[in-house]
């Protein structure tokens, strides 16, 4: 008979007390666990999400002087001492320490038409890896397929009247209009889309590069360790990094994670109150009990032990429980929050982390009644003798 | 020789306004091996008195010396000790814990000593055996009579060999051949060394001891022997 003896078989006796208790924290474990999980899983695929949509770093040539821009980005293509950025470099991209984190590569050329006293520009794109970057794009018509397809922003469309007759001249070249964008509100409104190989050759452009667009997913890396490993790849050209964008998708980020916490930390703090009360209240029901200890001879100490590794007992149950039921109620969630189950592996640092969290709440729950307990008075506590 | 002295012992609870006198300036001394028994109306003062010379109760007033030691000079934790190596208490109902059977409530005074565990559970079956429960030390309090559940009070009691055993009201909820039986044990616990202090109601009971105390309005008045009342 030792003192968790006595703890143990107290639980074992009293089992519907036992089951209140591990279900009042149990709730709370589960909620902060399926809160846990549930954001951290929507967070990396709403970051995987954001990381696709839009670029967040720009390659451009080195150049001395600064003409025109592009998405408010200088381009060096129509500068002076300009250094050129070669189609071979688009292979390099791909061969940095965080490769795995490039998501899509969207090489441009730029080159300036006129025509009906309307000058455009004209942008070779890969439209494969454009369309995945520009995922707000929406098309009337169809996407280009052939070389000798192109798409037309919405004002570029409106200037040449290309809608009704889908035929366009552009240096001397017939090409036809696929596809015309809706309006994006941005830039894109006026610009001539074009297959990259052929706006190459119509511009005399052919194995160079005008700019190139990248997305990374950089939720756990730094983007501006990207962007060195990718100037030290690229020598001949500049690399920045959008950083209104990167900043915007980490404060996004950090508000939902904030939230959670925010949530996680109120359903504990509930869970901690009903343990405190539950234990508070065994503790003046077993009045006569504590005071049976004290007069055979336990110390404070041996009845604090008591409450606190009956305690301890219970979190622990609650604990795993909860951690088993807030996995439960995250997979329920996940089917409603999203379209498609996200990748979903079992944390052991999580579990680990819930066992600990319910121990710890529950001990410092049950610390004042433990303190009560031990300093009941042995004879106030009998009221017999 | 005096084993356990209280020294102008007083007792009172309540505020200045409220204040209530237990127990008034009791002078006792109580020898080793001595059988005591402490008699009196309730409210008398008697359970307050047994309390106090138990370690449970700080008097309000004296001093209690037990083998010379001034109890309620020691702190609380050392106190504890002290209830634990040299006291057993058996209880008025029993006060057995519910949810440990009959062996595990008699190991419970040695829960949180150095004895190992089959050291504990010989001692608290040698203890069973003196009171002739040792075929039920796995039922429940409840699933034993009143009698057996005194017996097994005892057993507690006695499980870590204390010197003196300190009974309150210990046939009060017992019949009297239940009470009879329970008498002879504490009499013979006394006949092989024990020091016992027992408060009870009933005449009979209090004859079993080698000395009646009677206590009236927190005041002590001694026969068999006859001490001077305190007050």
């Amino acid at each position: 008979m030792k003192l968790h003896d006595i703890a143990v078989n107290n639980l074992r006796r009293r089992k519907g007390k036992v089951f209140f208790l591990v279900m009042g924290l149990l709730v709370g474990v589960a909620a902060v666990v399926a809160l846990h999980t549930t954001t951290t899983i929507l967070e990396e695929d709403i970051a995987h999400k954001m990381d696709e949509f839009g670029a967040n770093i720009i390659v451009t040539p080195k150049s001395e002087g600064l003409s025109l821009t592009y998405g408010g980005l200088s381009l060096g293509g129509l500068s002076f001492d300009m250094k050129e950025i070669s189609e071979a470099d688009l292979e390099k991209i791909r061969t940095i320490e965080n490769a795995a984190n490039i998501r899509i590569v969207s090489p441009k050329v730029f080159g300036v038409f006129e025509k009906e006293g309307h000058k455009a520009l004209v942008v070779g794109v890969d439209f494969n890896e454009e369309l995945s970057l520009k995922k707000w794009w929406k098309i009337t018509g169809d996407a280009p397929e052939k070389p000798n397809q192109i798409l037309l922003g919405k004002e570029a469309a409106e200037w040449f009247q290309a809608s009704p007759v889908p035929l366009l001249e552009i240096k001397g070249e017939p090409f036809k209009v696929a596809g015309v964008l809706e309006s994006t509100g941005s830039q894109d409104d006026g610009l001539v889309f074009m297959n990259l190989p052929t706006s190459q050759k119509l511009f005399g452009k052919q194995g160079t590069i005008g700019m190139i667009e990248i997305a990374a997913l950089c939720k756990n890396c730094p983007i501006s360790e990207i962007v060195s490993q990718l100037s030290d790849k690229l020598p001949s050209a500049k690399v920045t990094a959008v950083q209104q964008v990167v900043e915007g998708r980490m404060d996004t980020l950090h508000s939902f994670r904030k939230f959670s916490l925010g949530i996680s930390a109120l359903v504990l703090l509930v869970g901690s109150m009903v343990v405190f009360v539950t234990m508070m209240a065994s503790v003046n029901e077993r009045t006569r009990e504590i005071g049976i200890f004290s007069a055979i001879g336990f110390r404070r100490s041996h009845i604090m032990k008591i409450i606190l590794l009956e305690a301890a007992a219970v979190s622990l149950m609650a604990g795993l429980t909860g951690y088993l039921m807030g996995i439960g109620v995250t997979r329920l969630l996940l089917t409603f929050l999203t379209d498609h189950m996200p990748k979903f592996n079992l944390d052991p640092l999580v579990a680990l982390g819930a066992v600990f969290l319910a121990v710890l709440v529950g001990l410092l729950a049950s610390l004042y009644p433990a303190l009560t307990a031990s300093r009941m008075d042995p004879s106030e506590a009998l009221r017999t003798l | 020789m005096s084993y356990i002295v209280a020294n102008q012992v007083a007792k009172e609870f309540g505020d200045k306004e409220n204040k209530v006198s237990a127990v008034r300036r009791i002078d006792l001394s109580i020898a080793q091996s001595e059988f005591i028994s402490i008699m009196g109306e309730s409210g008398a003062g008697k359970s307050t008195l047994l309390s106090m010379l138990g370690g449970l109760l700080s008097p309000s007033k004296g001093e209690i010396l037990i083998g010379g030691i001034n109890i309620y000079g020691l702190k609380r934790d050392k106190l504890a000790d002290f209830r634990r190596e040299f006291m057993g208490f058996i209880f008025q109902s029993f006060q057995l814990v519910p949810y440990l059977n009959v062996i595990e409530n008699v190991q419970l005074p040695l829960a949180v000593t150095h004895y190992s565990e089959a050291e504990k559970k010989n001692l608290a079956t040698s203890a069973l055996e003196r009171v002739g429960l040792k075929d039920k030390a796995f039922r429940l309090p409840n699933q034993i009579s009143g009698g057996e559940q005194e017996r097994v009070a005892i057993a507690r009691a006695v499980v870590n060999e204390p010197p003196i055993l300190f009974a309150d009201e210990p046939t009060g909820n017992l019949d009297s051949r239940n009470s009879e039986e329970v008498m002879k044990l504490l009499k013979r616990l006394n006949s092989e060394g024990q020091t016992i202090v027992m408060v009870t109601h009933s005449r009979r009971n209090a004859e079993h001891a080698d000395r009646i105390i009677e206590v009236a309005d927190g005041c002590l008045r001694e026969t068999t022997p006859v001490r001077a009342a305190a007050c």
